[in-house]
């Protein structure tokens, strides 16, 4: 009887949790993998940056604690990346978000060959970061470059010029690449935001009187600024980790000069193979993007339920 | 008068800034393209051949005949078919439960899978490299699926989940009354309304997968070399045969440039969705 009283509940309680436990079991494959592929990893990267370690001397591994932190902010080098990477967000974002934003707006007009166009201007969201270095590097080039050609016959350069090689153009060399290869992505999500705004709207406005600037500053504005915000944090994200295309066209040169953070803990890694000192870089790196991760994280979480 | 005038604002407003949009957007994509086809002496001395008189495809039959490019798109195939068929099959499960089940820790699990794709690719591919290597991976197509994977995986979650959001609950339930189980209403009914969905998740999988280099220059290279990283190799070794490179840039980007165009428009809604919203 008392065996019964007790068997009872718990059957039920088990049905219960049955049904309960479905959700994870369909969730467990999808959660182990990327445990096991990226928060073990990234534990170990933590592992590492604790360490003195430089790959091809694994005898040598010893525990330094904060040691290669405190030497990564008495390095030059760290803060010359630094002030490289905010150079880089601070330039490419806007950028890219003004010049997508003109376009969607551009987009959003009815014309007959609109479908085409708007393909046409996402391809170089599509295209390969290698090859986006590669033709950029091309159009560059000191001897044959076209940028040059045209800069010469135009009358405002007189011989060729490096672009990529000189300290004081290289970085912005690549942040007008950059430009180039993210803008579709800011005109494709402000276009959709655009198209969400209600026709009527404007109409009542223009009965109303108001002006075109009017318009896009009272109705446009307001109407995208949920897009552009995710948009802005999205990219600002994206483009402080890039560093492929960075890396091929100019290996973080001439000198330092467009070394930025991630791309410094990559080198040191790749070149260096000091795998200590590179995790740490790329430890510091991703505390500080961190808020921005937070921010749009809170964005979110209210679109969850 | 008035419909000319109207006209010429569309022209000057519209049409020419488009097209100059347009022009910048695909100009450096044309100018590699044009780039290739020119002979190489013609280069050197008259730079890029605009009359199509003087094209060639010689650039093009050095790249396939005397280079290993055709093996290297196949290392990419492999690559990118292997993480797309990795990331498609965990993920399916795993949206429908973030779709269809509210429970404890469903919120954390979700931002979980977004937070993925926000960390540095460096901060991975450090530790990628020295568990991989532990592993004895180093150089295999194994390496370079699971390295993508930490992209597609995430990525392919959260697309998958708006997809089924936008199918009705009472689908499922409707095939639950007629005896289905739940994994039975899901491959019979929920698979079959998103396979749409699902197909451009798998492309844009392909793509990225495709157009990956840093991994695949950290974690292959020598046996297993995917096509980004063999351009990158020609940039090293014939540091002035941009006709031979630029040829390589354009038949490396084609598939994923053929497949974007393909499915940019749903690719975009389910992109857009959530970012509208939110």
């Amino acid at each position: 009887m008392s065996s019964a009283a007790r068997t009872a509940p718990l059957g039920r309680r088990r049905t219960r949790e049955r049904v309960s436990a479905f959700p994870y079991l369909l969730l467990t494959p999808a959660v182990l993998v990327t445990l096991l592929i990226v928060f073990l990893p990234m534990a170990e990267a933590v592992y590492l940056s604790l360490h003195d370690y430089v790959v091809w001397r694994p005898a040598d591994r010893t525990f330094v604690w904060f040691g290669n932190f405190v030497a990564a902010l008495q390095d030059e080098v760290f803060w010359i990346s630094f002030a490289n990477t905010l150079l880089w967000i601070g330039i490419t974002i806007p950028a890219q978000a003004l010049l997508g934003l003109l376009t969607a707006i551009l987009l959003n007009r009815d014309f007959f060959w609109r479908p085409v166009a708007r393909a046409l201007i996402i391809i170089p969201w599509a295209l390969p970061s290698v090859v986006i270095a590669l033709m950029w590097r091309w159009i560059y080039d000191a001897n044959y470059g076209v940028l040059n050609d045209i800069l010469f016959r135009l009358g405002i350069l007189q011989s060729s010029f490096p672009w990529l090689a000189d300290p004081d153009t290289a970085l912005y060399a690549i942040i007008l690449t950059l430009t180039w290869q993210g803008f579709p992505f800011f005109a494709v999500m402000i276009l959709a935001g655009l198209q969400s705004i209600p026709r009527s709207y404007y109409e009542a406005a223009a009965i109303d009187g108001a002006s075109t600037w009017q318009q896009f500053r009272n109705i446009t504005l307001p109407g995208i600024a949920g897009v552009l915000g995710t948009a802005i944090l999205l990219r600002t994200i994206w483009v402080a980790n890039s560093i492929d295309v960075i890396y091929v066209m100019t290996g973080g040169g001439p000198g330092y000069a467009t070394h930025t953070l991630p791309l410094y803990a990559f080198i040191e890694a790749r070149s260096s193979l000091n795998f200590g000192y590179g995790s740490a870089l790329a430890v510091i790196f991703t505390l500080m993007l961190t808020g921005l991760v937070l921010v749009y994280l809170s964005r979110i979480n209210r679109t969850l339920d | 008068m008035v419909r000319r005038q109207s006209a010429l604002r569309s022209l000057l407003g519209t049409h020419l800034p488009v097209l100059a949009i347009v022009a910048f957007a695909l100009g450096p994509y044309i100018w590699m393209a044009l780039t290739s086809l020119t002979p190489q002496e013609h280069l050197l001395q008259a730079g890029v051949a605009l009359d199509p008189l003087n094209w060639t495809t010689a650039n093009y039959e050095r790249l396939v005949g005397r280079t290993d490019f055709p093996l290297n798109m196949v290392h990419s195939f492999i690559v990118a078919i292997g993480t797309v068929v990795l990331g498609l099959s965990l993920s399916v499960t795993a949206a429908y439960a973030f779709s269809r089940f509210r429970f404890p820790g469903r919120r954390v699990l979700m931002i979980k899978f977004l937070v993925i794709n926000m960390f540095p690719v460096v901060l991975l591919i450090l530790p990628l490299f020295v568990i991989m290597r532990r592993l004895g991976l180093i150089d295999t197509h194994a390496a370079l699926i699971i390295a993508n994977a930490t992209v597609a995986i995430p990525f392919s979650v959260w697309m998958m989940t708006s997809y089924i959001n936008s199918i009705p609950r009472s689908l499922d339930e409707a095939a639950m009354v007629d005896g289905c189980s739940r994994l039975g209403a899901l491959r019979k009914v929920i698979l079959p309304l998103i396979l749409p969905g699902i197909i451009a998740t798998g492309i844009y999988i392909f793509i990225t997968s495709w157009n990956e280099y840093l991994y695949a220059l950290t974690l292959g290279g020598r046996n297993v070399r995917t096509i980004t990283v063999a351009i990158q190799t020609l940039i090293g070794e014939y540091q002035i045969e941009w006709g031979l490179l630029t040829a390589g840039g354009v038949l490396g980007a084609m598939p994923a440039t053929l497949l974007f165009l393909l499915i940019q428009r749903r690719l975009i809604s389910g992109l857009t969705q959530g970012a509208v919203k939110g």
